[in-house]
């Protein structure tokens, strides 16, 4: 039942924003509709994981072999909090932006919600396809409306970008509904496939396209900066901070188990793939001016690494990638709130306009280091854990040990980069002397400090008890990696 | 008579009928070839249809088989006119309108 | 309380405590209140890490396990503590002259604001709790969770006046230099974890020493192990290469380059090596790059030092050098030397630092010591504080410094070509002395050769700042006698009191004691003609230009440079190079280029879209004809 609930609420909450017409209201119904949908994701999590309050089926194009089968699994509960959380942070956070047209706005939001939440909780591959559809298009309306100047050629760009990928991902899906054998969607049906290997390897590839342009991995990448940096903020925050899980989300339940083999075969280069781009997009986050580009390229570095953990094909990795995936969510969603909030404030992005900030605004400066700080995972902060799961998975990774080691120093030369990139920005954002583009700026208003000590006291609380956000996943993950990845002893022989 | 006569005869009749839809610029003459292709189609339709039902009748004198062949003729030669009275129609409107009926006249719809 | 030991949490959970109130009430306490918690709730750590101590002396060592920090699959991170002799003892330094350097700072810092002053004790407060983790945690991601939050204090304090862009980057280069180091740390870390499972030091060192079935390192593991570790270490710890952070890190307030940069972060490099000597007694490689190191490192520095003009940066490069002979003791395998030293060098150089504050502090921030002179008539408690730092530094007996000293230069006989170690650290001993007698000569003798404002400005510096020093000159003085050795009839009071943690060194090539005794005195009559030496230069100092190769040392060899130009310069190049020609020309050239290609082509069949009725149905046939021709000819 909570699943059905957590996709139609957003659903009929976004269609009824339409017909509102007070600013105020607009933006007090979607932080009331968020925080419902909250409490009822932290209802979800609580349940333990046979509760038949997680799962609902009911009929849905069944002559295709399609049903609407909904579930929350481990990764699931993971995302919807994730979601679940976000949400009302950012309605928070841009509490102050204004827009024209803030009912289409918050509706086209709440829309994306509901499509988001449906990828998370679809067990059935067309209705997943559905979701992952319904997720893209909001997203590309707020950024093609309420966009900067290149709005229309940057977001033209992600729509083909992404749809390019969600389509070999049908032709995937189709393919794998012929090959069972009452052509069926389920999931189910999905993994008790029996494939031969160049099955699974086109297969692979059908699937993995899709969900690396959604992360995105190296070289699918470019699409990502430049809609970043067009779209709304609130747009960019449900694109960096949730969407990009999709793809996360998308091999762990879509590619993992069903094509063990290919995903084993394909690891190397995958990872190398992710490899090349933590490095390749560390070096270019250190070379911009613009904040929302630097972020944008850090986040490629970061997803690069749970991809990495991922195809490193142990329970550490796999692990370490369901916190980071929450960490990563909160963590940049902190970020770009304060980058909307320094622009909105001085009309600039450029670091070389920028400085002085922490004398004029030292509550927002604090707020920006500490989540920085967890952007390049200091112990303490919440992205240490994951990172640390994270690493650790990469040197016992199952591929040569040679490749283990080079895969583990190149990721870790991330470490690196990202803190020379971070600490720069810090610098050269709020250190320093103040000049006129930063004289007049005040400090955060009530709202934004809530949003922002939110986000801070997560940071805080899962960087000291990560434990209780590895339990949510624990037996999912345990699951995934005894019973569905190829046994060591194969791959050794 | 063998089925062969008929077939030969409306294959001249029909590609008669392309070959002026593609060389003919004028409107009525393209809508004339274009019902000379209809009822060429429909001359083969009522060969076979008849050749059939000659070879059922041998079987069982109570047979109808074959005869739905006639019936889509008949079909045909409604929809045809149909066809005819409303492409007519159109033909009159461009002719009020542009003073011509020559179809490569209006290639604006290109646009 | 029966027993402190199972309320060991509180010793690091206090000064945290004192963090978040100055941290989060510094807009609204008064400095007198945020003075009081500051130095406080470090004066109850401190109160309370006597009373282990004293427990672990009668040799109490307790684990607390509080919870699981990490715990997936049969990897289980616990979140404990581990009080044993070693970590005791450190706790005692970190938290003993901790507490001194709050007390210094509350004068020191006065002028700031209210909540910039409030700011810096929280963070100071902060930096106490990392470095109790790191000491007190029972595993190497305890330890590394102590370890970045030391380093990420050190940034934050250097970069303390966070409007001077030139702090900000050395606060940086401090951080990310130290982020090399760390790497190394996690990669050694996630390798114990290949081969032990787990990261608790027991486990780790139950498994090195061959204890348990199943599990054991081979010698290669044991060498890159330590080896990461190390480079770990010579991050923290300022060697070579990753030593330039250092000096530069004197950009922060004084009391913090005494606290951090001197007395306590910067030898974490040693606590943990001399935690895992387990380790590296196993690895003759490591040690031995260890001891090249260390020594190497002394050395440099100390030539660095000699022309340096900054009093801080003077005494930084002598921390350098002085962290390098700690590292010389520990290639030596000479742990409870370098531990030792540390405690020493906590004493006297944390005692010069603060000196060298009080020094600032009267001269209205001036650090140059060419301005200096003659100070020793108006700074006299500062004066004779300072000169007993400069001969427990020096070596000379019977202060604090001359013990640990002389147990490191007799260790290096451990070593293989022992003599030629023995030589070279001799005469960087003979440097130290040389540079520091250069430095107190120069800043309090001869005559003043700063401005009149600033001669007007002179003044003794406040109780609160000179007790400390007083405290520390105390402590400089007979800190040595809990390590006076055997052959002087002495105790080997540290030394006995480590055993449980530091197995002994095993003496390769012993020495006899007759010639111990006479290097001793070699080394100190040497000594002492090298101050003599230093006071007919630089009694009377007056300022020329460096040339030659006093430019070369005056430039530190030109290090900085170096890095810059064969590092940061080419990454930074690199990235720009990825940035506008790889990234937006090539591969988003590409993902364009497919769609100019498409462009292109639709342009192209477009033109077949002529709007000729005839063309349309003529292709309509064409392609009936076509399909017709495979149905009936090609299929078959």
């Amino acid at each position: 039942m909570i699943p059905v609930l957590l996709i139609i609420i957003p659903l009929l909450a976004g269609v009824i924003t339409f017909f509102f017409r007070n600013d105020k209201i607009v933006r007090s119904w979607g932080l009331l509709t968020s925080l419902v949908i909250l409490a009822l994701s932290v209802y979800g999590v609580s349940l333990s994981g046979d509760s038949s309050l997680l799962t609902a089926k009911a009929d849905w194009l069944q002559s295709l072999g399609s049903s609407f089968f909904v579930r929350i699994d481990g990764v699931g509960k993971i995302l919807t909090l994730l979601t679940a959380v976000s949400f009302p942070i950012i309605f928070t956070g841009t509490w102050n932006s204004q827009y024209k047209k803030p009912n289409s706005f918050y509706a086209l939001m709440l829309l994306g919600q509901a499509g988001l939440m449906g990828v998370f909780v679809a067990a059935d591959a067309l209705l997943f396809y559905f979701f992952w559809e319904l997720a893209l298009i909001p997203m590309y309306f707020i950024a093609s409306i309420w966009g900067g100047e290149k709005r229309i050629r940057v977001t033209f760009k992600f729509f083909i970008y992404t749809f390019i990928g969600s389509v070999l991902m049908l032709v995937g899906i189709l393919i794998l509904q012929s090959k069972t054998g009452n052509h069926s969607f389920s999931i189910q049906a999905f993994n008790s496939l029996q494939l031969t290997n160049k099955e699974q390897s086109w297969l692979f590839w059908l699937f993995f396209v899709a969900f690396a342009v959604k992360m995105p991995i190296f070289p699918f990448h470019t699409w990502q900066p430049d809609t970043y940096e067009q779209s709304p903020s609130a747009a960019t925050m449900v694109m960096s901070g949730i969407m990009v899980k999709m793809g996360l989300l998308g091999v762990i339940r879509w590619v993992m188990p069903i094509m063990p083999g290919a995903f084993h075969s394909w690891g190397d280069v995958a990872m190398s793939m992710s490899v090349i781009g933590i490095v390749y997009a560390s070096l270019i986050a250190i070379r911009q001016d613009d904040l929302k580009r630097l972020i944008a390229f850090s986040s490629i570095a970061h997803i690069g690494l749970m991809n990495m953990a991922l195809f490193a094909e142990n329970l550490s990795g796999v692990q370490g990638v369901m916190l980071q995936m929450f960490n990563h969510g909160i963590n940049i969603i902190g970020l770009w709130i304060i980058v909307e909030i320094i622009e909105r404030k001085t009309g600039s992005r450029r670091m070389s306009e920028l400085g002085g900030l922490a004398q004029k605004a030292p509550s927002m400066a604090i707020f920006f280091v500490v989540i920085a700080l967890a952007n390049i995972a200091l112990p303490l902060t919440n992205a240490f854990p994951g990172e640390f799961l994270m690493f650790n998975s990469l040197l016992t990774a199952r591929t040569t040990q040679l490749y283990a080691i080079l895969f583990t120093v190149f990721a870790g030369l991330g470490i690196i980069l990202g803190a020379v990139y971070t600490l720069n920005m810090i610098r050269k954002t709020f250190y320093g002397e103040t000049n006129a583009v930063t004289a007049v700026v005040s400090d955060l208003s009530i709202n934004e400090k809530i949003a922002l000590s939110v986000i801070v006291g997560l940071i805080i609380v899962i960087g000291i008890y990560p434990q209780f956000i590895l339990d949510i996943t624990n037996n999912f993950s345990e699951t995934l990696a005894n019973k569905r990845f190829i046994p060591q002893a194969i791959i050794t022989k | 008579m063998p089925v062969n006569y008929y077939i030969f005869l409306s294959l001249a009749l029909f590609s008669i009928g392309i070959v002026g839809v593609l060389t003919r610029r004028n409107a009525i003459i393209i809508f004339m070839c274009i019902e000379l292709m209809l009822n060429a189609v429909n001359l083969l339709l009522v060969a076979f249809s008849k050749m059939h039902h000659l070879k059922a009748l041998a079987a069982d004198a109570a047979t109808t088989a074959g005869s739905d062949g006639q019936l889509f003729v008949f079909f045909i030669m409604v929809v045809a006119a149909a066809e005819v009275s409303v492409g007519l129609a159109i033909i009159v409107m461009m002719y009020r309108n542009v003073h011509s009926v020559d179809v490569n006249f209006l290639n604006r719809l290109k646009h | 309380m029966k027993n402190v030991l199972q309320i060991v949490y509180l010793i690091p959970l206090i000064p945290l405590i004192g963090f978040l109130i100055n941290g989060l009430g510094r807009k609204y306490l008064s400095k007198t209140l945020i003075g009081l918690i500051g130095c406080g709730t470090v004066l109850a750590s401190f109160i309370l890490s006597i009373w282990v101590f004293i427990q672990v002396k009668e040799g109490n060592v307790h684990t607390a396990h509080y919870f699981n920090f990490i715990s997936v699959g049969d990897l289980k991170i616990p979140f404990a503590f581990k009080i044993d002799q070693l970590s005791s003892l450190f706790l005692l330094i970190i938290t003993g002259v901790g507490f001194l350097i709050h007390v210094y700072s509350t004068a020191y810092m006065h002028n700031e604001k209210t909540d910039h002053y409030g700011r810096y004790f929280s963070y100071l407060n902060l930096f106490i709790f990392s470095m109790l983790l790191l000491v007190m945690g029972a595993n190497y991601v305890i330890m590394f969770i102590g370890w970045e939050g030391v380093g990420l204090c050190s940034y934050l304090l250097i970069g303390y006046w966070f409007k001077n862009t030139e702090y900000n980057k050395a606060a940086n280069k401090a951080f990310i230099m130290n982020r090399i180091g760390d790497l190394a740390f996690l990669i050694a870390i996630f390798w114990i974890i290949v081969r032990v499972g787990g990261v608790n030091f027991d486990d780790v060192f139950a498994v090195a020493k061959g204890e348990v079935q199943n599990r054991r390192f081979t010698p290669a593991d044991i060498t890159i192990i330590t080896m990461l570790l190390f480079i770990g270490a010579t991050g923290k710890s300022a060697q070579i290469p990753l030593y330039t952070w250092l000096p530069d890190a004197m950009a922060g307030p004084t009391p913090v380059s005494a606290l951090i940069h001197a007395a306590t972060m910067v030898t974490a490099g040693i606590y943990m090596i001399a935690r895992s000597n387990v380790l590296y007694s196993l690895s003759h490689t490591t040690m031995t790059v260890v001891a090249i190191v260390g020594l190497a490192t002394a050395l440099l520095a100390a030539t660095i030092a000699l022309k340096q003009n900054d009093i801080k940066k003077v005494l930084a490069y002598s921390t350098v050098s002085q962290l390098g002979f700690m590292f010389l003791a520990l290639g030596s395998g000479a742990y409870v030397a370098a531990v030792f030293h540390v405690m020493t060098h906590a004493f006297f150089k944390a005692l010069l630092f603060l000196g060298s504050g009080s020094v600032i502090h009267a001269m209205g921030g001036e650090q140059d010591i060419r301005n200096m002179g003659g100070l020793s008539k108006k700074l006299k408690t500062t004066y004779w504080t300072f000169l007993i730092g400069c001969i427990a530094i020096a070596g000379i007996p019977p202060l604090s410094g001359f013990f640990s000293k002389d147990a490191i230069l007799i260790s290096t006989f451990n070593l293989k070509f022992g003599i030629v170690f023995y030589v070279i650290a001799g005469l960087t001993a003979l440097l130290t002395a040389y540079y520091m007698f250069r430095l107190l000569f120069v800043t309090f003798n001869g005559s003043f050769r700063g401005t009149e404002e600033q001669k007007h400005h002179l003044h003794e510096s406040p109780i609160a700042m000179t007790l400390p020093l007083i405290v520390l000159a105390f402590l400089s003085v007979v800190g040595g006698l809990v390590g006076i050795p055997e052959v002087l009839k002495g105790n080997d009071l540290i030394g006995k009191f480590l055993s449980p943690v530091i197995s002994p060194v095993k003496h390769a090539h012993d020495i006899a004691h007759s010639t111990e005794i006479l290097l001793m005195i070699i080394i100190s009559v040497l000594v002492l003609v090298v101050i003599g030496f230093a006071w007919a230069r630089f009694k009377n100092y007056r300022h020329k230009e460096e040339t030659g190769f006093g430019k070369v040392l005056e430039n530190k060899w030109y290090v900085d440079e170096l890095y810059e130009k064969i590092i940061v310069q080419p990454l930074h190049n690199f990235g720009g190079f990825l940035k506008n020609v790889i990234d937006t020309k090539v591969v988003d050239g590409l993902v364009n280029g497919a769609g100019r290609v498409i462009n292109y082509g639709s342009r192209q069949l477009r033109l077949l879209q002529s709007g000729q009725v005839g063309i349309y149905v003529l292709l309509m046939i064409v392609g009936m004809v076509f399909f017709f021709v495979i149905q009936f000819f090609i299929r078959k």
